[in-house]
Formats: C-alpha cells, structure tokens, sequence
C-alpha cells in the first residue's frame, strides 16, 4: 500500500495534470443518481464558463425538476425559477442587465409540458439567452412519471402499461417546433453517454455560450439524457436503451445555426 | 409644485413609474388597466431614462420577468387586473418567498371568473390573505385619487425594498379608469449601478465575483428547521410593517358616533355620505384604510370604546368587514353594506343602508 502511494507520488504532479476539475465546479458532492446525465451537463457548462472567463458575468436560472439545486454546484449568481418559469425569468435578467450571459436549464418536463409557453415565446421573441435542455423522457424529481417526451410504449409510474397514444398522445418533439421559431440563432442536439459524445455536446454548449455573447438570439442545446432511477435501470442498460430507443425519435445534430431570422419581406415596417 | 396634468388613472401610473426611476415594466393586456402599457409603449422610456418596457406573453410570465429582474437589485413592476392577478398567484408567491422587492398594481374588475370589466373591490381577500399558496403577505396600499395611483408608485418602491417585499398597488376600474387633476414628480434618475450595487449587492445576482460567494435567488430549503427560520424571518417583517408603515385617513371622526370604513373609491362615496348625513345631524365619520395590510387596526380599536358602530361599504360581498369585526372584537356594532357585479352604490344608498342597519330611523 505504501509503496502504491509512494508510486503515486512521483505521477501526480502539475506538469502531469491533463485533466483537473474546472474551479467553476464548486466542491460539493452532487444528489445526483450514478449515471444520471444532469452532472456531466452541469461539469460542461462550468467548463465552458471558466473557458470563456464569463463567471463573474453569468446569471443561470435553474429549473424545478431534479437540477433544482443546480445552483449548488456551479459557482455562479444564480435565480431558482419556479417550475416551467425559468424563460421568463431568464427574460427578465437578460433584459434589465443586457450585458449579462443568461442561461437557462431545464428537464422536459420543465421545459416542453408546463414551460412550455415560456419557452415558445422566449425563443420566438428571439431572447439572447442560452438554454440547456435535459432530454431524459421522464419527470426524474417527482418519482418517474409521463413526460412530454416519453416514448410511445414507455412504461413510467403514470403509464404503468405503456404510454398509449389515445390516452397520453404523442412524444413532443420540441426541438424541432423551437428550430422552427425565427427568433432561435442556434438550435442542436447533443447526448453524453459516450466519451466522443461528451467531447461533441461540450463543443456545442461552448458554442452556445459564445454566440450568446454576440446577441444574435436565443442559442439552444437539448441533451438527450438518461434517468437511470427514473427508468428503472442501471447506468449501462439506461445508455443501451437511450441509443436504441430515444435516438431514433430524436436524432442527435444540428438542427438551426446562423442566427435568428432577417425580418426583410414580413415587416410592415422595414428596420 | 410640480407640473399639473389632467390625467388617467392607468396613465398615471406609467408616468408615475417611468418618472420615480422604474427600471423595468412587464405586463399583460386586460381591461380595464390596459392604458399602463400602452402609456408606456407610446412613450418610449427605453430611449430617455433607459426603462425597460415588455409586452409578456402571459401574467404568469409577466411576474416571473418580474421575479428575474427584481432578483438583479432592479426596481421593477407589473399591472394587471383580477383574472391577471390569479395568474400571477405563483410568481407572486415565489418572489414574497425569496424576499424581493418589486411593485404590482391591480386595477380590480369584478369576478368571479371572468366576471365583469366594470370596477369592483372584490380581490381583497386575495391582496390580503393571500391568494398564492404559503405563509406570506404583501404590503398592500389602496389609492382613493388619481393623485394617490401616483403617489402610490414611488412610495411603493421604498417600501418593496425597506421590506424586500412585494407590494400591491390594490386600485379598481374607478381610479384607472377616471381622469383628475394631478401633481406630478420631477424625474427622477434611475439608480445607478454604483447604486444598485451599493443597496443591494449584498443579495442580488449582479454576476458573482471573486471577492464573495454566489448569490442565489430562491425559496426552497429542504431542512425543516431553516425553512421554519425563514417563515419566521417573514414574520417579524410582516410585525414590522405593523409597527411602522400602517396608514388611513379619518374624516370627521372626532365627535362621530358611526363610522364608515371604506377604501379606494367606495371612500370617495362614503365622503359625500358622511356630508349628506351629517346635514341631517347624524354624527358620521369616515375612516378609509390605506394601506390594508398592515390593517389600521389602532384606531378601529380606539373608535370601537366609543362609538356606536361601525359600517364598512365595499364593492363586493363583505370582505374587509371581517377584519373590521376581528380587531372590534365585540365592542360595538359592525356592519356591512354593499354592491358587486361593478355595481358602484350612489352616496344616498349608502346612506339609507346606513341609517337602516345603524343609526335606526
Ligand atoms: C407548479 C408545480 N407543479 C408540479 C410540481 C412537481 N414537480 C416537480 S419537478 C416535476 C417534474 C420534473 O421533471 P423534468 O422537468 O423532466 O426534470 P427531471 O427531474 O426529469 O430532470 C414536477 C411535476 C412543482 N414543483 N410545481
Ligand atoms: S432521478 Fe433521474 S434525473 Fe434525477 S438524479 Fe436520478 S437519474 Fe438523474
Ligand atoms: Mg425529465
């Protein structure tokens, strides 16, 4: 054993150091279940705040869902809106401090069933804010209930026997409505359940986080994530299904880049 | 003396506000308080003082802009009316749970449901009880003049950041609606950052910097006991406003031996009661609540040793005379009288309900 230790040693020194925990990240344990998506997210979007040297400028505004305490771990002001809310208090920020990087973070149930007005109509009057989308087709927090995006045949706590299509309609793919809206600058969808996919979803936040510095609308990465407590599986299976089952409805990539929409041709009065 | 205008009393409020150095506005369309926005759109603050102004796309978004901005130290507001109020119930729980200061106005109508546009009194219990879920209060000022729809702006904004509290501007289709003489306040600057900084950078998610710990706006705790803590913290607020910011007016209650309660402007009528029954001898005063939470409940008890009763008159079905009766508590007569559906009584009804339910005749 102490050999093993002094061994160490001699290896872990600073010239030796490829990867360290991002100071963004503050030093506390996460509630987090073992293969949950949300804290490889929340370890991206520090990352890429400390890489852009934007902390001292950045406001996040957490979700209810199971990121409510997003605000522990990432070393930033922070507002907690109230569940479905977090646009509209994003707008809010962002508009009264306009100088300020603004970003959202929301679970689907969060942002596509009871957000899902303030979500329609922050991205469509193009807000310069970024939002982060936790795609895991299950309300995580509340013990794994229906989602919007719960797959057709998923069995959750409230579709015990499948979510059914006459009784519970279909998975919302939003991303698709939201790539839809003129007021959206960046709109794509990522998934970290491979070591590439990580690398991928980070290059996309950073990129959110970036074109969000230039105001040029609202920047949009959904990340299609597993809940392996909400789906009753562990971490491997979740990342198995999640790639057999949830990437066919939703296809990873971009899906809307170059900004929001040039108004020439549908304004009344040219600007 | 500032400058005189005759004015509206919705369009009062957007001067009011654009001119006490507001920050930001959020609102929703809903008759009757529509003219604040439109007063405010029209006139562009965004290019003088820098106020931002935004149409939302629903009152529950409105009071989370709100609930945003408030939470950057900014001085902000929002106006609505009734079915808006209810939609705004969370926010306005959520921003009374975090402790932030912010200023909402509600131009009631009559309800329920969607009721009527004509004026009512009828969300007093839900300014307040309540009407969002939890243990909170906001600071609520009724205005009874146009001149007070402005006044109450400012004011309102001192008080929402002694207290860090909401406060509700609690008016009816009456005052929006009608057009009086007005003194207006010279313009004032909006804080500045330096300002803001200094007043509220102790709480507000100004962008955490490397001299202090994050700053996080919320109203969860998972530990009972500091959730507990924090209720009482809300409390000892509530009490201080009790101590220190109660406000009515009285009107010839010195020799009265009935007194009207009235706010808003059922006082207005009532003033013109008082007069008519006093023509006829009867020694009647007028006591109209200003702010009605905290509820001036000193002087209803002082007048309540003496007195032969009290009347309330309210445009809905007997909502403060419950307040009234809680601090009179037995002592002297309480009464109610009153009309809803936007139904406003003339002074000659009051004051034969008056005269039937207190005085005899
Ligand atoms: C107004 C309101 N309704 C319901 C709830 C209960 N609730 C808390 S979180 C949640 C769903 C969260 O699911 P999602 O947004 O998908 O986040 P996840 O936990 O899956 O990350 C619900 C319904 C609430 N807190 N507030
Ligand atoms: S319940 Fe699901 S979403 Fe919530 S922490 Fe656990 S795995 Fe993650
Ligand atoms: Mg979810």
């Amino acid at each position: 054993m102490a050999e093993v230790a002094e061994r160490l040693k001699d290896i872990i020194k600073p010239e030796n150091l490829i990867y360290g925990k991002s100071p963004v990240l503050n030093n506390v344990t996460m509630h987090y279940c073992p293969g949950c998506s949300h804290g490889v997210v929340h370890k991206l979007i520090a990352e890429v705040i400390d890489e852009l040297g934007i902390q001292d400028k950045t406001i996040g505004v957490s979700p209810v869902g199971c990121a409510v305490f997003a605000y522990n771990y990432i070393d930033i002001d922070w507002s907690e809106a109230a569940h479905g809310r977090a646009p509209a208090v994003a707008t809010g920020i962002k508009r009264i401090m306009p100088e300020k990087t603004v970003f959202t973070y929301q679970g689907d149930g969060d942002l596509a069933a009871i957000g899902t007005a303030e979500t329609m109509h922050a991205i469509n009057r193009g807000e310069n804010i970024v939002m982060i989308f936790i795609n895991n087709a299950i309300y995580g927090m509340t013990g794994g209930q229906m989602a919007p995006t719960t797959l057709l045949g998923q069995v959750t706590s409230t579709t015990p026997y499948g979510r059914n299509v006459d009784l519970n309609g279909y998975p919302l793919k939003i991303t698709e409505l939201i790539a839809q809206l003129p007021g959206a600058a960046y709109v794509t969808r990522q998934s970290v359940h491979t070591a590439a996919a990580v690398r991928k979803a980070r290059k996309a936040i950073r990129k959110a986080f970036e074109l969000s510095q230039q105001n040029i609308g609202t920047c949009f990465v959904e990340v299609v994530s597993t809940c392996n407590s909400g789906w009753k599986m562990n971490p491997v299976e979740s990342n198995d299904w999640m790639v057999k089952h949830m990437f066919p409805l939703f296809p990873l990539g971009d899906l809307k880049d170059g900004g929001k929409d040039k108004t020439d041709g549908f304004n009344l009065q040219p600007q | 003396m500032g400058e005189l205008r005759l004015m509206k009393g919705n369009e009062v409020i957007a001067e009011a506000a654009i001119r006490c150095g507001c920050d930001g506005y959020f609102g929703y369309p809903i008759t009757p308080q529509s003219e604040v926005m439109e007063s405010l759109m029209a006139q562009r603050p965004w290019e003088t003082t820098g106020m931002v102004v935004l149409q939302a796309e629903s009152e529950i978004a409105s009071i989370h802009m709100v609930y945003g901005a408030a939470g950057c130290g900014k001085r902000v507001m929002t106006s609505s009316s009734s079915p808006g109020i209810s939609l705004m119930a969370e926010g306005i729980s959520y921003i009374a749970g975090s402790e932030l200061p912010c200023v909402i106005v509600n131009v009631q109508r009559g309800g329920p449901g969607l009721g009527t546009i004509q004026p009512s009194q009828a969300d007093y219990y839900q300014a307040t009880k309540g009407g969002g879920h939890g243990d909170y209060s906001l600071l609520v000022l009724a205005p009874a003049s146009v001149q007070e729809m402005h006044d109450f702006v400012a004011l309102g904004f001192d008080l929402a950041y002694k207290y860090r509290n909401p406060v509700m501007i609690l008016a009816d289709g009456v005052i929006g609606q009608m057009m009086e003489k007005v003194e207006l306040m010279d313009q004032r600057p909006r804080w500045t950052d330096e300002q803001v900084k200094e007043i509220t950078g102790s709480w507000a998610t100004l962008g955490k910097t490397k001299d202090r710990s994050k700053h996080v706006i919320t109203s969860l705790e998972m530990d009972s006991h500091i959730m507990e803590e924090n209720n009482l913290r809300l409390q000892a607020k509530y009490n201080k406003m009790k101590q220190e910011d109660v406000r009515y007016e009285t009107i010839l209650c010195e020799d009265a031996e009935y007194v009207l309660v009235a706010f808003g402007s059922a006082a207005r009528i009532c003033q013109k009661t008082v007069q008519l029954a006093r023509e006829k001898g009867h020694k009647v005063g007028l006591l109209r609540p200003i702010t009605l939470f905290p509820f001036p409940e000193k002087p209803i008890e002082e007048l309540a040793s003496r007195i032969k009763g009290f009347m309330t008159v309210e445009f809905n079905a007997g909502q403060m005379v419950h307040d009234v009766k809680l601090v009179v508590n037995g002592k002297t007569k309480v009464e109610y009288f009153g009309r809803m559906g936007g139904i406003l009584p003339s002074p000659d009804e009051v004051e034969q309900a008056l005269l039937q339910k207190l005085i005899g005749g």
